[in-house]
Order: C-alpha cells, then structure tokens, then sequence
C-alpha cells in the first residue's frame, strides 16, 4: 500500500484532552497475593499438593504463572511507555508500519515460548497417563446422584463418599456413573476425571503423605452438585489392610439395648428398602451402604458433620440440608430416633 | 486505476450489460446453502460417530441392512429431477417462457414422486423398526426425514415459481428469483447422493 | 473529476430532497413496525441486548451475593441453577452475540459507505426474532421454568429422565429459534460487505470492524449448525424418545459435547472478534496515525476463525479421550494464540508510534488489553492439557472466561459505546462521568474476577450454590461479591451516561474523533439514507484522505447520488468495481408478521401444541409467498 494513502490529518473537532488516567494496577497487587497465599491452610489447593499428579501439575502451573508474569510484563512496560510517553501536544506521531516488529514480537517469540511449553506439558501429561497396571489395588467407584459409591475389586463390601488408599503406592481408580455425569476430583493429590455414561473411564491417585483429602465433584449433575464431596484417606499399608479386611466383614453387631431396637427400627422399618448393613437382612441398594457409616467424615457427601445430634436430623428429614437428594424424610417415631442414631453410630 | 472506475461509474456504461455479476440474492443463497451443507455434514458425521462408538454390529442386532431397491429408484429420480430445472432456466434467460413452465413441472413431478416412494419405503421400515427402537432407528428416520423436508420445501419453492411462471411474471431480464430457487434444488438434490452412502450403502461396506 | 462536471445541473429539486423523500419513514406506530433502516435496527438491537445485559447481570448479582459467604440461604439451589444457566445462556447469546450485531448492523452499511444493509427485510425479522426468541427464554425465569442445565447443557441430566419439566425444553428451542436470527443476520453481513462496498472500496481497504463481522458471520454460518443439531437431536429425544444421547440403546453422551463445542469455541471467538474489531477502529481515531500492520492483522482475524474449528476438545480435556488427540487439541490450542497476539502487538505498537488523546473510549480500550491478556494467559495454560484436567470445571475457568468475556468483549462494547454514541444518537456524553464509570468498572471487573482464579486453584468447584465454610474459600469470595458490587455501581453510571447525553448532551460534531472510517464522512446522527452521495474510496483511511471528499463534493455523478429511486450501489467482490445501482426495498410489516409465525411455531412445540405450531408454520410460508413474489416491474 502506497504511504501516501496513511495520512493522518486530523484534530479531535471536540472535547477536551485529558489529564493521567494515573495507573491502578490492582492487578499487580492481586498478582502478590497469588504468589503469597500459594498454600491457604486447610483449602483443598492444587498448589499444596500430597500426591504425585497434582505434584507434577503444580510444578507446571508455576512455570506457566512465571512465564504470563514475564510476558505480562513486556506488554505493561508497552503500554506503560505509550501512555507515559507518547501522549501530549508536542508528540510526534512516527509514520511507518513496523510490519516485521509485529510480526517478530507477536508471533516469533511467543511461538517459541509456545512450542516450549507445550513440549514440557506433553511431558507432564505423559506422567499423568503412566497409571499403575493391572495388579495394583483397584478401587471402584461409581457416581450417584449426589454420593458416591466406593467398592474395591475382589471385595464384597461397598462403602461410600471416603476412599481409603494405601499411602506411597498407585492405586488405580475406575470410575463409573449410575446417572448422570460427575467428574472426580480431589486437588491434592490428581487432576480430574470425568464419569461418562454408558463408559467406564480411569484415573489413579498417588499420595506422598498420609493424611485426608477433600475432594468433591466437579462436573455440574443437578441440584446438589454442590453437596457431592469425598474423603481420600490415605494411610499406612497396614492400617489399609486392616481397613479394607472389615469390608467383606458382617458390620458390628449391636451391643446395648437401645443399639439392638435400633437395629431392628432400622431392618424393619423403610430404611432397609434403600440401605445396606452388611449381615443384617437390610440390603437395599438405592442410597449408601451403611456398614460403617459411624465411621465415616460426614453425612450427605459432605453436607453435615458426623454426629448424632445432625444424624438424628439427617434421618428425619434429610431435604432440610440437602434438599432434593434422594432420600425422603423419614417418619421415624420419636422414641425409635434415639436408638437408631445410636445403633447407626456404633456401625465403624 | 482511477480512471477505471470512472469508466465503469458513467451512466452510459450503466445501461449496458445488464445484470453484470452475481447478484446480493445469488450470495444469499449460496451462504445459505453454505450453512445447510454444514447441518448436514453434521448430520451424517453424527451417524459414523455413534456408529462406531455402538460397536461392532451395525445395523445393530434386530434390524437388517437397508434395502437398496427402492432408495436406488428414487435415486435414479431425484438427481436427474435438476436437469429439467437447468433447461428451464437456461429457457428463460432467451425469454422462452413455455420452457420454464414445463420444466419446472417436469422437476415438481419428479421431486413429488421422489416422496411418495420415501413414504412407501417408511411404511415397509417401520414394520421392522421405528426411530424410538434403538439409534440406529432415530438415526435412520431423522436423516431421512430431515432430507425429506427439505424437499418439500424445495417442492414449495419450486411450485410457487410455477405459480410465477404461470403468471408471466418471470422474463429475459427479470429471472433472478428462478436462479436462486433452482440453487436451492440442486443442493437438495446433491444432498442425497450423501444420503444415499451413508444411509443405505455404508452399512453394506 | 472531467465527466462528472459536464453533468448537467440544476434540473429537477434537488438530490438530498429527492433522497429524502425516497428514504425517509413517517413518524408514525405502524412506521415503528414496519421499519426497515438498519440504523434503527441496529440501535435495537443495541438497546434489547442491553436489557438483556442488565437482566443477565442482575442474575449475576444475585449469585455473587449467594456465594458472598458459607452456607448462605438466599436462594435455593433450584433458584441458583435457574440463575447461572440463564445468566451464562443469556450473557453469550442473548447479550454478546446480538450487541455486536448490533454494532454491525449500525455500522457495516456505513463503513462501506453504502446505504443499508443487503437484505434490510430480512435484517428486520432478523432483529424481531432476536427480539421474540430473547422474551421466550427470559419469560420461563418468573415463571419458574427456566434452563437449569448450564450454559453447554451437558446430556444426560438434560435429557427427560434427570430433567422433567419445560426447563430445557425453553433452552432447546429457545436457541434453535434465536439461530434463525443469527444465521440471518450473518448471511446478510456477508453479502452486505461483498456486494455493497463502496466503489473503489478493494478488499485491502475494507475496514478492519468490517473483516471482524465478515470473519464472524463465515464462524456463524459453520458453526452454528453443529448447535442447532445438537438441540434438534436433544428436542427430538426429550419429547419423541429417540436415543441420540440414550446409552442404553446405542447412543453416546459425548456426542452432545462434541457437537456442542464444535459449535461453542468457535462461538467464544464470535463474540471476541467484532470486539476486537472495535479496538482497530477505535485506536486509529485516539492515536492519531492508521492501524500498524494492517495485513497482519487481517491475517490475524482470517486465521482464529479458520483455526478456531480445530480446538473443540480443549473442553473435554477430562473426559478420558485418547491421549494422542489430548496433544492434537492440546497443541491447536497453544498456536490460536497467535493471531491474537499478533493483534495485541499491532495494537500496542499502533499506540507507541502515535500520539495518544487520553478520552473514554480509549481507556476502555486500555481496560481491554490488561484484562484481555491475562485471560488469553490463563487460555493459553489451559491449552496445556494436564493443567487444565487440574483446573477444570473449577473457578479458574470462570475467572478466565469472564477476563476474556468480560475484557475481552465487555470492555470493547463499552469503548464502542462511547466512541459511537455521538454518531449514533448525534449527542455527545459527559466525559467525567465516563471516567468515573471507567474507573469502577476496572477495578471492579478485576475485584470480582481476578479472586476466581484462586478459589479455583483452592479446589472450588463452579456451578456450586454453596459450600461448606473452612476451606480457604470465604475470603476470595467475598472479594469477588464485593467486586461484582462495584461493578454494578460502574455500570449503572454507563447507564446513566448515555442517557445523560440523550438528555443534556452537547449536539456531536459530525466527526468529533478525527475517525478515519466513512460513517464519520456523513452527518451525525446519519440521514436514513446515509449519505448523500455514495464516496468513491481510494485508501484504508477514506476520511483522512481529500480524494473521499472531492468524490461527494457537489456535482457528483448521478451513478453515485442516485436519488431518482430507493438504490444503492452494487460492486465487484474482490475489487469493488461498480456493477449497477440496486432497488432496495421499502418498509414493510412483513418481517414481524414472519417472526410472529415463528413465535407461534415454537410457543406451539414447547407446549405441546403441535397445531397451533403448524398454524404459525402456515403463517409463516404465507407471509414469505407475498414477500418474495415478484414485483410487478416493466421486463
Ligand atoms: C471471548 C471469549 C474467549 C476467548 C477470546 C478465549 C480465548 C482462549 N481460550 Fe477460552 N474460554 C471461553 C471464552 C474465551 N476463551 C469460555 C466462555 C470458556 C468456558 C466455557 C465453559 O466451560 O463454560 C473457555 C474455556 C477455555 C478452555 C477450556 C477450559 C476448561 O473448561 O477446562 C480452554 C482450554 O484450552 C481455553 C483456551 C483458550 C485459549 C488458548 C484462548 C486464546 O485465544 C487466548 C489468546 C490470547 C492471548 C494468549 C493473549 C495475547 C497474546 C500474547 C500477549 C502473545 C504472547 C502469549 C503467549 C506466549 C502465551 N478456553
Ligand atoms: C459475556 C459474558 C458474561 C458476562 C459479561 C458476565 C458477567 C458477570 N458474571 Fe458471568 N458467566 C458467563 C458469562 C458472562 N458473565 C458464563 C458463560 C457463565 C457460565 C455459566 C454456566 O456455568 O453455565 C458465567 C458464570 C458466572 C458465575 C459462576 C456461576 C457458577 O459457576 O456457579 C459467576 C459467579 O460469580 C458469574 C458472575 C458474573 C458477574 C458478577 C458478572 C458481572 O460482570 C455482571 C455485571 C453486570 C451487571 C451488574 C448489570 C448491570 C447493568 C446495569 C445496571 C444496566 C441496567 C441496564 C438496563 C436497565 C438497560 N458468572
Ligand atoms: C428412598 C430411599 C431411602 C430411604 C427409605 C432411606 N434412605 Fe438413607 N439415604 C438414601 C440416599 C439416596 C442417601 C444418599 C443421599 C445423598 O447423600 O445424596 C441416603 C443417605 C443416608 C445417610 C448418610 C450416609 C452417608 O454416608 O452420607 C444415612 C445415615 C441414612 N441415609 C440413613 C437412613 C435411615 C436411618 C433411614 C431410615 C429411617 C433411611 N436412610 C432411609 C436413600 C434412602
Ligand atoms: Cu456430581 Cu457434580
Ligand atoms: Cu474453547
């Protein structure tokens, strides 16, 4: 194109020229608190990671947050120089079209950066895929509107919204949906997994340190995606076997008086349509097996802490804190409810 | 350059030539063909998506390939049915209005027939299976169903330019409208040919 | 200028009247109706979209103010998935996607220096769809009713199993109907810019703005119809129990997020590139000198559209797809950052070789690259497959597609608002009162944002009503509720400026920026027939340029005033010679009649209605028969 056709002749006909826009970079303040909260205490964070995937995954994230603030940067200091030193009458406006520097500065350079980067994630990813084989253990779980369903191949008990996994070891997880779509996530220890329907898909976890892990569902599943949580245990081998051994065990037998009315409330009334306990005639399969539910981290995946007084309350009517789950309130006579949260919290 | 477009913008140079090239209902068209053929493509790649997600046994265990029989006939109907559109509009570009008359009928019988044999092939098909049995079902009626309404819309485009034609209302000059239904026609028709392979013949292969 | 002067002059009254007389509509109801002048289209479009922004934005309120702390009992959490589903389902295609149609629609026909749009039928029931499909959808929140899938609607909890009720039959529908709005307008900016342009106007002059629209209209018309499939197909399962997303009988889930991303990235970049385009054509007026590196840019706005088709399982990085396309799609990601920052760079060197004139529309544009950026980083991280299984579906996306949206389509509309309010409404705005909303906007977008990306690396899920207290969640929530108010204070007082200068405005110079675009060559707010001759171009900066001038300077060649009929100028596609003047129709009612029968239609499928549907189909074929008859003209 011909110079003659860049002419710019030309005078606002209006308005005033303004005075310093003064520049509030929040964001650079934001940008600080990123890099000091890396680790906020007891949050779930991918930047505080215990298992190997999210390990590998947090050492990438850094390297992409300090490339952005570099390249960020450059594009401030931009900016930052044309507004502070290209405004103003006695600026000269420069002709020309620096074609290559365009060209050079916004596609040159961030294209190696790119090709770099993406090298190193493919790495990353590789290491993700490079799950355990078929001998390690294998822990089945399976999605339900809004719990999850935790069994372990060749085992016959089933447990629910709490995994427990041997410490320093891949187990491998399968992953299954009775519904609808979830997705399995536990920040600490591996990036997500998606619950497909009609597919079985698979993830493994690897945790470096034993302790307990928050993880919730990620993949939005209806009116309580929010209340769809679960624990990963992770423990010392042994502790695990002996875990995983009361799970093909019948569950505790009632030892009180008021724990064996309670039992029988609980096989003789509804509750046994929907609920297990292993060695009782309660097998029904529509909510969580409750063979050790006195053990577990909380109630509704994550929507009531464990105690009696939220049990009773949970067992009553469970649409108050969760509503829309899959269990309806239960009219459970008064002088039953007692004996049945005391049964219930004996089940561990 | 500059004294190009003043060569061009004189009004002596105006009233020559006429029409000089495509016109804004001519793009409209082709842009709206455009998108069609997308929806189709999608269409059909939805088809050899799930069929190679469903597994082996395509059709699916119960159901037997398509026959080739009929769908070959209306083939052999439809895609000539575009060639007494050509001749019709190339007749009305010299202002031979009987051609565009016959020709238009002669391309409605076809596309018309073309449909009473789909009808016929459904009332067969759906003895055996209908599009609530299993995918390949919902497959098999909404592909063909979906191409089977357009048609129609051809049909109705086609039998309101007869109307036209009918009514002189089409000329030398004045065709445009012919032009750009015909465009329309001939992507239905071209359409089927697609049809006709994945539908009926891939199964087969 | 020879044969032009030996035109004879002074015979019959004069061309403006003439034109006038041909163009102008009565101000009366039935005019309302029956308009057809892009200009008043394209404000409507501008002022639904808005309404539909606020509405969006007052759902986006009340989530915010839902999540400001643990466990809050504001809304119940059928209440919560109403809001989020129709605040991102109406943000994306009730709100962006028409307001910079809207901006199109006002300025395309304008740019090229022609006098409305292609089809300016067709651009009116284009606008009544919109305007019908947008009342459709946002009529189901009162009634309780409204779309609670999420935005993508994933299957199977949308299928008529998991979600009994109309919820996502008013999303189905509700989309498909509003498609028809979209593709026609698309076609219509296709040909419009093709066809229309303004002799002389060669495809290495078209304005930038106009590339973005051409580029986004070709997005619409290839994208589009992977959406409306996949809301057919989902429809056709709900009520009539095929099996397209049913396992059980040999159907896939996945096919619904293949279809629908095929559709949905593309979409993203629908909504970012007239944006983009905004900020090429606002730049030049504020730095004094011509966009640097105009053919990179255009190669820029050619290649995201081509490349944008390649990226679709970007979004499905979770799902367990194959790990060789993860690298495929991983890979395609990583390079469409490029043309975007082969724009930043042009733009950035645009304004460190000019001289910067410090007013509204610029700041906004300088609110755009800072917010842009640090979306299209987090964008590019995503691209990286393993980071993104980590973050997914975690707040970390809703910080970075609200950076992109919000900065990168958001704060581009705002600086259009500005930079084309005197133009379009022939007023200018208080610019202290731009300021301040500037000021709150910025620090309130990055406020309610910017805190999103650390919940989500905390582990917070999106699309959760609520959580539990204790998780290093709380305080960056409350942040971005407090943001999210600021923000809204921001907004208002954009509100307030606009319709402060429609008050109180100082009347606007026809060219109060120095723009080098052709709607700054004719008169603000423009006649209905735009100019009143059509200029003949001969450079990329046709307002900067004297030639531009001569050519409408009286005594204009006939060809070009056109004034004996309703014409404008018809052109080559490639170079823009003239081909011949073309009728352009006249106000009718037609369109609303037509769209009025599509509201039949789809009021009649949602009900279950299946004849009163069929009625509105009748009315519709009726309607277009008498529309496209052919005029009674001399052979
Ligand atoms: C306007 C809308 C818009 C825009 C422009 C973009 C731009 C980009 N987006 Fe974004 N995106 C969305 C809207 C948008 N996105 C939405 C709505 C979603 C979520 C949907 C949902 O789940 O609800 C989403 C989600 C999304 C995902 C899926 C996340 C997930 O759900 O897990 C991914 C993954 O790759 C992605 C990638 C990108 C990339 C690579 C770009 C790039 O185009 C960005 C390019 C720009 C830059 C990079 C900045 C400028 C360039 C430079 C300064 C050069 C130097 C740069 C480098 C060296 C990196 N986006
Ligand atoms: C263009 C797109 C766009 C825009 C601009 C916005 C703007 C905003 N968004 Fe939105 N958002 C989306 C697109 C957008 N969003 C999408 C696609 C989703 C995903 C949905 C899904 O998951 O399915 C989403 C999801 C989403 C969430 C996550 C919900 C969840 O996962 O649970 C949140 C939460 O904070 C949020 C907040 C906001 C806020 C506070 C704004 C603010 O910027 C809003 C500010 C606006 C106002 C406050 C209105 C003020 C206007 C006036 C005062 C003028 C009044 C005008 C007239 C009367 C004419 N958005
Ligand atoms: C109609 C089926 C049904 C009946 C009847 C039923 N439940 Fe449930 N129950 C469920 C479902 C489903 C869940 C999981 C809800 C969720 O978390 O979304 C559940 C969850 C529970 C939990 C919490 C388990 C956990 O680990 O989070 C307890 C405890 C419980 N039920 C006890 C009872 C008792 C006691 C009764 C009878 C008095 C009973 N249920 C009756 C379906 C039922
Ligand atoms: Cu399960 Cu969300
Ligand atoms: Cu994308």
């Amino acid at each position: 194109m011909e110079k003659a056709e860049r002419r710019a002749t030309m005078e606002p006909t209006s308005g005033r020229t303004g005075r310093s826009p003064g520049h509030a970079p929040a964001i650079v303040v934001l940008i600080a608190t990123l890099v000091l909260t890396g680790c906020a205490g007891d949050a779930p964070s991918a930047l505080d990671p215990a298992g190997y995937g999210a390990r590998r995954v947090e050492g990438l994230w850094w390297l992409l947050f300090w490339i952005s603030v570099a390249v960020f940067a450059e594009v401030l200091l931009l900016l930052g120089w044309a507004l502070l030193f290209r405004r103003g009458e006695r600026t000269k406006v420069r002709r020309g079209d620096p074609v290559r520097f365009v060209a050079v500065a916004g596609a040159g350079i961030p294209l190696i950066i790119l090709v770099t980067v993406y090298g190193l994630g493919l790495r990353e990813l590789a290491a993700l895929g490079d799950g355990p084989d078929d001998s390690a253990t294998t822990v089945d779980v399976t999605g339900h509107k809004w719990w999850w369903e935790v069994r372990y191949a060749g085992r016959f008990g089933a447990t629910a919204n709490e995994i427990h996994i041997p410490v320093g070891e891949r187990v491998r997880v399968r992953l299954r949906t009775a519904d609808v779509l979830h997705s399995f996530w536990v920040p600490e220890l591996m990036p997500k997994t998606d619950l497909i329907a009609g597919e079985t898909t698979e993830t493994w976890l690897h945790a470096e340190r034993s302790g307990s892990y928050r993880g919730q569902c990620a993949e939005y599943c209806g009116l309580q995606h929010a209340h769809m949580g679960l624990r990963v245990v992770a423990q010392p081998r042994a502790e695990f076997d002996a875990w995983l051994a009361k799970l093909d065990a019948p569950a505790p037998e009632p030892r009180t008086e008021a724990q064996r009315l309670g039992q029988v409330a609980f096989t003789q009334g509804t509750c046994a349509a929907c609920h297990t306990v292993r060695g009782t005639t309660a097998n029904g399969t529509v909510g969580p097996d409750l063979s050790d539910v006195g053990a577990r981290w909380s109630l509704g995946a994550g929507t009531l802490p464990n105690d009696p007084g939220h049990l009773g309350g949970w067992i009553a009517n469970a649409q108050v804190s969760k509503p829309g789950n899959a269990m309806p309130p239960q009219p459970v006579p008064a002088a039953q409810l007692p004996n049945l949260i005391t049964y219930l919290e004996s089940l561990r | 350059m500059r004294g190009g477009v003043a060569a061009v913008t004189e009004p002596a140079a105006l009233a020559t030539e006429l029409p000089a090239g495509r016109s804004t209902g001519w793009w409209g068209m082709a842009l709206f063909i455009a998108t069609e053929s997308t929806l189709f493509a999608a269409l059909l790649g939805s088809y050899f998506y799930l069929r190679f997600q469903a597994g082996p046994q395509w059709p699916p265990a119960g159901i037997r390939p398509p026959e080739l029989f009929l769908p070959l006939i209306m083939t052999a109907l439809l895609l000539p049915s575009s060639l007494p559109l050509l001749w019709a509009e190339r007749g009305i570009r010299r202002g031979q209005q009987w051609r565009l008359r016959a020709g238009l009928a002669a391309t409605i019988a076809l596309g018309a027939s073309f449909l009473s044999l789909q009808a016929m092939e459904y009332a067969s098909s759906l003895e055996e299976f209908t599009f609530t049995t299993d995918v390949y079902g919902s497959l098999y009626y909404v592909i063909t169903g979906f191409h089977g309404a357009h048609v129609t819309i051809g049909l109705l485009m086609l039998t309101w330019l007869l109307a036209a034609a009918l009514r002189g209302k089409f000329g030398v000059r004045r065709h445009e409208r012919v032009r750009i239904a015909a465009l329309y026609w001939h992507f239905v028709d071209l359409v089927w040919a697609a049809i006709l392979f994945t539908v009926y013949l891939s199964p087969r292969l | 200028m020879s044969t032009v002067a030996e035109l004879p002059a002074g015979a019959g009254p004069a061309p403006a009247e003439q034109l006038a007389a041909r163009w102008e509509e009565p101000r009366t109801v039935r005019a309302w109706f029956t308009t057809v002048d892009h200009k008043r289209i394209g404000r409507r479009y501008l002022v639904t979209a808005s309404v539909f922004f606020g509405l969006a934005g007052v759902s986006a309120i009340l989530l915010r103010t839902q999540l400001a702390g643990p466990e809050a009992g504001l809304l119940s959490p059928q209440e919560y998935n109403q809001l989020f589903s129709m605040h991102g389902t109406a943000m994306i295609f009730l709100f962006a996607t028409p307001m910079l149609f809207g901006f199109g629609n006002f300025l395309v026909p304008l740019m090229i220096g022609a006098r409305d749009m292609a089809f300016p039928r067709l651009n009116a029931f284009g606008y009544w769809v919109f305007l019908f499909a947008g009342v459709f959808m946002w009529a189901s929140l009162p009634a309780g009713a409204a779309p609670n899938g999420g935005w993508f609607a994933y299957v199977p909890l949308t299928d008529e199993v998991n979600s009994p009720g109309l919820h996502l039959d008013v999303y189905t529908l509700g989309l498909l109907f509003l498609g028809i709005s979209t593709t026609a307008g698309a076609i219509n900016f296709i040909v419009t810019a093709l066809k229309l342009r303004a002799p002389g106007m060669s495809l290495n002059r078209v304005p930038i703005f106009v590339w973005a629209i051409v580029a986004t209209s070709f997005m619409v018309l290839f994208a589009l119809p992977a959406l409306n499939l996949d809301n057919g197909l989902l429809f056709l399962d709900r009520r009539f129990g095929t099996h397209f997303f049913d396992p059980e009988a040999g159907g896939n889930v996945l096919l619904w997020q293949h279809l629908f991303w095929i559709f949905g990235h593309p979409d993203v970049y629908i909504i970012v590139m007239p944006a983009l385009g905004i900020v090429s054509a606002v730049l030049p007026a504020f730095c004094r000198r011509g966009l640097v590196a105009y053919p990179l840019v255009v190669l820029g706005v050619v290649s995201i559209s081509i490349i944008s088709f390649g990226v679709w399982a970007h979004h499905m990085f979770a799902t367990g797809l194959p790990q060789l396309s993860l690298s495929f799609f991983s890979a395609a990601s990583s390079i469409i950052t490029i043309p975007s920052g082969l724009q930043l760079f042009a733009w950035l060197t645009t304004m460190l070789l000019g001289r910067l004139v410090m007013r509204a529309p610029l700041l906004f544009v300088i609110g755009f690259i800072v917010t842009f950026v640090i979306g299209g980083f987090t964008g590019a991280m995503f691209a990286l497959t393993a980071f993104d299984q980590q973050v997914t579906d975690s707040y970390f996306v809703v910080a970075h597609f609200h950076y992109v949206l919000f900065g990168g389509a958001v704060f581009p509309i705002l600086a259009a608002v500005y930079f084309w309010l005197p133009k379009i409404t022939g007023r200018m705005f208080s610019e202290r009162l731009a300021r301040w909303a500037f000021w709150l906007i910025f620090i309130g977008m990055n406020v309610t944002f910017f805190p999103m990306h650390l919940s989500g690396l905390f582990g917070m899920p999106r699309r959760v009503y609520t959580y539990p207290e204790g998780l290093g969640w709380d305080p960056w929530n409350l942040l971005a509720t407090l943001g999210s108010y600021i923000l809204a204070v921001g907004l208002l007082l954009v509100v307030v400026g606009v319709v402060h200068a429609l008050r109180r405005g100082k009347p606007a110079a026809d060219d109060p920026w120095g723009g080098d675009t052709l709607e700054w060559a004719t008169t603000s707010p423009p006649a209905p027939y735009n100019f009143p001759v059509l200029p003949e171009v001969h450079s990329l900066h046709p307002v900067w340029d004297p030639r531009t001038a001569e050519s409408v300077a009286a005594g204009a060649p006939e060809a070009r005033t056109l004034a004996e009929g309703r014409q404008t100028i018809r052109t080559s596609e490639l170079d823009a010679r003239y081909e011949q003047p073309i009728e352009m129709p006249e106000s009718s009612l037609r369109p609303l009649v037509a769209a009025t029968g599509l509201l039949v239609v789809f009021g009649g499928l949602l009900f279950d209605w299946y004849w009163v549907a069929a009625g509105g189909g009748l009315l519709l074929a009726l309607t277009m028969v008498g529309w496209l008859w052919p005029p009674a003209e001399p052979t």
